[in-house]
Formats: structure tokens, sequence, C-alpha cells
């Protein structure tokens, strides 16, 4: 069959099962957009290209799916960046289709011309440009292939524009893929299996460290099993929330900076730490000689490269999550009821003592947990929380409680102010049936507002919740700690009218300034089904997010929450 | 920091030693010296790279090494039983009261004369790093005028 460039693209797209994608048009991908105009795959369009990256991510977190986005050369490609850099630190699977000159003017500055596959060179697991249509299938097989195997991350496909306008004679190649630098890892080692069963079955003072890796590899049931059957608390980092049900008496919560005290607490004084899909960040470690001193270490994960990169451990077993986790939980033996009391009680104790809290507001404002506390009651963790960066994010992570797999989409790595209500709408558009509501700042839900166009012409209806307080709090939090309370560029007292921006965009926009009018507001916006609602809470100006691990400190030294 | 020799086997694609070279400036580990180059099978290049580190330097080296989809197999050719070579070219200064005395040191290792001028001699040298060195030092005296080192290959002895 006699095929153009484009149509092939778009026919290995459906052979990989896409059925949705997120671009924004330009010149030198015309040809595609001339063959999505007539395709059965869906094309969502945003309003700028960091949208796109993004609401493919969300797409992708929410679903499992690899996310797929198109831009045009140039700068819709580097428009790209932030959205590629944001998937790879958080190992999300991203196809990203970027155009490109044609094959004659690469090299000689064309109009439009990005060397995008050099610019996302170490911000990609792998990536391609395309020099003849005859690779194309190939490698976008190869591309998705590479996306969601081993550890996830995003791809770039780089498509000149005469590659895609080229008519050859096609077929699909039907035959496996074969790469011979890349091989998918199977199985892992038993010994070390037999050894942390052997481990697990003698703590004391067990805790597990579950992180991304827990989602990604579906493993969040393993996990369930694994904690149960020996009673073992678990805490989550900021991308391991959801892989453990928040509402679980073994929940200890999110650790680290801005963990409880009672998850830090445990980490200091356990005699075994399973980290699981996890990767030792300095966000979660603090001071890395004094994270988990007295403990031994069982580290899983599918990235031989993350074993012995921040810390040294002594059961170090390379593998998918959760062929491993269900390898040890058939070996373990489930637990004595009385045999880890002791550990519980010293927990017990601490969760007592040391509750996630927040005082009154000093102006009479609303207080931003109070809002998350209030998404929470009403939607119970059947829904999808998207955040921004920064205060917002904190308080979405400590006060909801998350209860399945893929129900909280955060930029963890790259912590990425823009992220969360792009994210939103690609993880509404896949899962309709489920309320998607994004935590957002004052500041972060600005750096990609102009996407309330894309999600009120696909009528999706999102829930944004600004927690309003006209700063930049994070940054000001820290100015207020360490930097002598000089408020240097942080206050956003002049903002716009986000109210009257919802309406011009022909969402719904509302303003509250009442603490008892944040549920009313919240229930009215869960009926909407049609548009997407901006709730602009106004909040206490200066809460800080605590309790906090003053950065570079130990876990065991908090500041505040006590 | 003791000095390993890794034998980088990768696919001969464009951009894949640009790739190589990112993860270690990314990473932040120091190439002391780099060679590239066709193997007998022209769809595979063989880098071969000389960097300083630690055991846990050199193991953390290697795995993100074998992240990169290009790069098919590495080898740690330091403690192999390996024969490495290096081929440097040395221009001297060399008048006419030295040049007999530069001769023989060139006779003593075995190196050769590959041009002369009226006031300098270029020397080309083969052999491992130490003998690249002692070479060195011993010409230093008379001058060095340019010197330039094509970067360490290596290969295992033996069948294997």
């Amino acid at each position: 069959m006699k095929l153009k460039g484009a149509e092939i693209l778009l026919q290995c797209l459906q052979k990989e099962g896409v059925d949705t994608v997120f671009g924004y048009p330009g010149g030198a991908v015309l040809p595609i957009y001339d063959a999505l105009y007539k395709s059965e795959i869906r094309h969502i369009l945003s309003r700028h290209e960091q949208g796109a990256a993004h609401a493919a991510d969300g797409y992708a977190r929410a679903t499992g799916r690899v996310g797929v986005c198109i831009a045009t050369s140039g700068p819709g490609a580097t428009n790209l960046v932030t959205g590629i850099a944001t998937a790879y630190m958080d190992s999300i699977p991203l196809v990203c289709f970027t155009g490109q000159v044609g094959t004659s003017l690469i090299g000689r500055d064309a109009f439009q011309e990005a060397d995008i596959t050099g610019i996302t060179l170490p911000i990609t697991k792998h990536n391609y440009l395309v020099e003849k249509t005859e690779d194309l299938a190939r490698i976008v097989k190869e591309a998705f292939y590479i996306a969601r195997t081993n550890r996830p991350g995003p791809v770039v496909v780089d498509l000149p524009k005469d590659v895609m306008e080229k008519e050859i004679d096609f077929e699909y190649p039907e035959e496996a893929i074969n790469i011979r630098g890349y091989r998918v890892v199977k199985g892992y080692n038993s010994n070390q299996v037999i050894t942390a069963v052997d481990y697990i079955q003698k703590a004391r003072r067990p805790v597990i460290y579950a992180g991304g890796g827990v989602i990604s590899s579906n493993a969040a049931e393993e996990l369930r099993e694994l904690a149960e059957k020996r009673k073992i608390p678990v805490t989550t980092t900021l991308m391991g929330m959801g892989g453990f049900p928040g509402n679980s008496y073994l929940s200890l919560g999110m650790l680290g900076m801005h963990g409880t005290r009672y998850a830090n607490y445990a980490i200091g004084e356990c005699d075994l730490l399973i980290a699981v899909g996890v990767r030792f960040d300095d966000r979660v470690t603090g001071k890395i000689d004094t994270f988990a001193p007295h403990a031994r270490v069982i580290h899983i994960d599918i990235d031989a490269a993350e074993i012995g990169k921040n810390v040294e451990v002594e059961v170090p077993i390379v593998g998918q999550v959760k062929e491993v986790l269900a390898a040890i939980n058939q070996r373990l033996e489930a637990i004595e009821s009385e045999e880890l009391n002791e550990w519980h009680e010293t927990i017990h104790r601490w969760k007592e003592e040391y509750p996630l809290r927040y005082g009154d507001s000093s102006e009479g404002r609303i207080m931003p947990q109070h809002v998350i506390e209030e998404v929470y009651s009403l939607t119970q963790g059947e829904a999808i929380i998207c955040t921004e960066v920064g205060q917002n994010q904190m308080w979405a992570a400590q006060y909801y409680h998350y209860k399945h797999p893929r129900s909280f989409l955060s930029s963890g790595g790259l912590g990425t102010m823009g992220y969360g209500f792009p994210a939103a709408i690609g993880a509404k558009i896949a899962c309709p049936e489920l309320p998607v509501v994004d935590i957002a700042g004052d500041g972060s839900i600005q750096m990609n507002i102009q996407e309330l166009g894309t999600a009120v012409q696909y009528r999706l209806p999102i829930i944004i919740c600004i927690l309003n307080n006209h700063f930049l709090g994070m940054v000001r939090q820290w100015q207020g700690l360490f930097y002598g309370g000089r408020y240097s560029y942080t206050d956003m007292s002049h903002q716009p009218d986000f109210v009257k921006i919802a309406e011009a965009y022909g969402a719904i926009g509302r303003r509250i300034k009442e603490a008892s009018q944040v549920r009313e507001a919240l229930e009215e916006a869960l009926k909407v089904k049609d548009r997407p609602v901006v709730l602009d809470f106004w909040v206490e100006r200066e809460a800080d997010v605590y309790p906090m691990v003053p950065p570079g400190g130990s876990l065991m030294n908090m500041l505040g929450g006590d | 920091m003791k000095k390993h020799t890794l034998a980088v086997t990768v696919e001969n694609r464009p951009g894949v030693l640009t790739r190589v070279t990112t993860m270690f400036r990314r990473r932040g580990y120091n190439i002391e010296s780099l060679a590239v180059g066709a193997t007998e099978n022209p769809a595979i290049s063989r880098i071969t790279i000389e960097v300083a580190g630690d055991d846990r330097i050199i193991e953390q080296v290697t795995k993100q090494l074998y992240k990169l989809i290009e790069v098919i197999k590495i080898n740690d050719l330091t403690d192999a039983r390996s024969v490495d070579r290096e081929l440097v070219l040395i221009k001297v200064k060399a008048d006419n009261s030295v040049r007999a005395e530069i001769v023989q040191i060139v006779d003593i290792f075995r190196a050769r004369i590959v041009d002369i001028g009226r006031d300098s001699l270029i020397i080309e040298v083969t052999g491992d790093s130490r003998k690249i060195e002692a070479i060195e030092d011993s010409l230093r005296a008379f001058g060095i005028i340019e010197m330039v080192r094509t970067g360490k290959i290596a290969m295992i002895r033996g069948g294997k």
C-alpha cells in the first residue's frame, strides 16, 4: 500500500493503541495535521505546547499508558522541554513527536529550526531523528517500547517535514523489536529475595518506604499484601502517594522534608528499611548519613543505576517491583499477632503526640489545609488530585488520604509550577467518570492558565482550587525561615481577578473568603458536568507548611507541628 | 584515584558519542582520555574511555552507560589481562648540539623520528601510558614545542 509518512505515523500510533494525542499545529507538522484531519485518533488542542506535554503526562499517570504529544519544529518543540523534563524526572512514559525542517535544510539555521534531539538529550530516555520514511514505523515502535518498559520515561521522535510527506510502499513491521543495547529486565536474584525474606521475618522495627516505582509497576496490591502479612508500617514518598492506602492503620503518610513526624521518626528508629521503587532523593532523606541510621536496607528497583547511587544497601534487588514483591510475599510467613507490638505502640504514641495539625487563622481567613480536608471529605479518595508546586502541593500531600494508585498527580522530581492544571486536563480526558481537582497556588496557576481555553473547549469539568495567599508561598516561607524575613519578590498582590478570567474563558469562577463557605462551594463545583470551575479561595496569607526538616538536616529534627 | 579503562561497545550511529560524553558531563565524571573508532563490525564502534574514580564511581559510570540505549557492552579493562596502547606525536626543540642525544633517547624507547625541521624534530611514540610518560620526561629538558596524544585504546589478551 502506498502511504505518506504522516499516514504511516498515524497507523503506527493506532497499532500502539493510541486513541488520544495532545498537541499544537505549526508549519513543520502540517502533513501530520492533514493526516489527523481524517483520522480516528482524537486530538486535543492545547493552548501552549507545554500544556500539551503536561496533559499527555497527566494522561499517562492516570492510566499507566503511554502519553502522546505533538508539537511543531523550533519554538513548538522547545516549548515541550519543561514537560519532557518533568516526565523524565518522574519516570513517566511519553512519546513526543516534534516537527523538524526538511532534511535538506537541517543544520542551515532554517526558519523554525531547533536541534531538539540535541536539546532533549539529557532529559529523555532516548530520542530519534527520523531521516528516512522507510525507518519511521520501526522507530515509532521502538519509541513506544522504550518509553513504557523497564524504568519508563519520555522519548522524543523528531520528524522532518519531507519525511512526513514522502510516499512509500508500506507494510507494518510485525517482527519483534530487537534493540541489542536494550533488554527488558526479567526475573530477579532469588538469593537476594531469600535474604530479604529472612531480614523481614527477623525485623522488630521494620518500615516500608515506597515510591513511584510501586505505581509505575502496578504493584499496589503486592505492597499491601506485604505490609499486612507482616504488619509493617508504610510511608510513601510524594511520588508514591496512593501506592498504599492512606487511610490504612499501617499508613504513616509521607516522609521527608514535609513528611509527618511519625514517618520520619519511624525511619530514624527502624531496624529494617524496605525501600521499594524509590531513589533516596534529597527531599526524602535529608542529611543522608542520618537517614535510617539503625537499619539494614533492602532496596528493590527496576533501575540498577539507582542501587547504591545515594546510599549503600545490604540487600539490593533489581527487578520489576511487582514481581519481586510477589516473590517475597510468597515466601513470607504471616506474622504472629503480637510480634511487633512494641513497635506499633511506639508509632501509635508518635501519631497521638504529633498528628498533622494547623492553627486557626490570625486574620479570619480560610486556612489552606482546611480546603484540602474538605476536598477529601467530599470525595473520600475517589477522585484524581493534581497539584501545582509549592505549599499547595505539600498540603495536598499531607491532608488528603490517597486510597488508589494513579489518584495523585504531581511533579515530584522537577517540581514544575504550572504542571497541575494541564495534567488535570489529561487525567480528565483519560478518566471522565472521576472527579478531577487541581490544587493550585495563585502563582502556579498563572503559569499555564491559558489551558482554561482547552478545558472549556472540550467541556471538561475540572475543579481548580486556587489556594490564594497572594504570595509565592513556599519561597516566602523559606525567606521567612532562612533569609531574615526579607520577602524578596514573592509578593503576588498584583494579580488578575481569577473569577473574571474564568468567566472570560467560559468557565465558572467563584471567590470564597469565608471558611464557612468552603464546603458548599466545593459541593456546587462537584455538581458541574460541562465546564471547568475555578474556585479562588482567599487563604491565610502567611500560613507555613509544617512540620519541616530544614534543608540538609536530619529527619529527627523537625520544625513545627509539635 | 585509580584510573580505569572502559571499553564501551556502541552502535555506530550519529550522536552516540554525544550521548556518552553528555552522561559524563551531566553526572560530573571526568574523562581522562577518549578514543573512538570502528571495529571489525561496521555497525559497531568502540569507545575507549579512561576515567578516574573509586570502585563506587566506576560502578555508577558503568550502570549509567548501560542505560544508554545505544550502548551494547562495557568491559572494564583495568584489572583484566589487557594490552593498552597510545600513540603520541612530540615536537621537540633540536638544534645540532642536542640532536644526537635525542636520537639516542628515541632509540632507547623504540620510538621513531617522523619529521626533521631546522631546529626541531617530530617524534612518534607508541606504547602504554608508562612508556609515554617516561619519554615525555626524558625529552622535556630539550623543550617540548607541541605534543598530541590519541587517547588510549585497549584489548583483552587471549581468546576472549
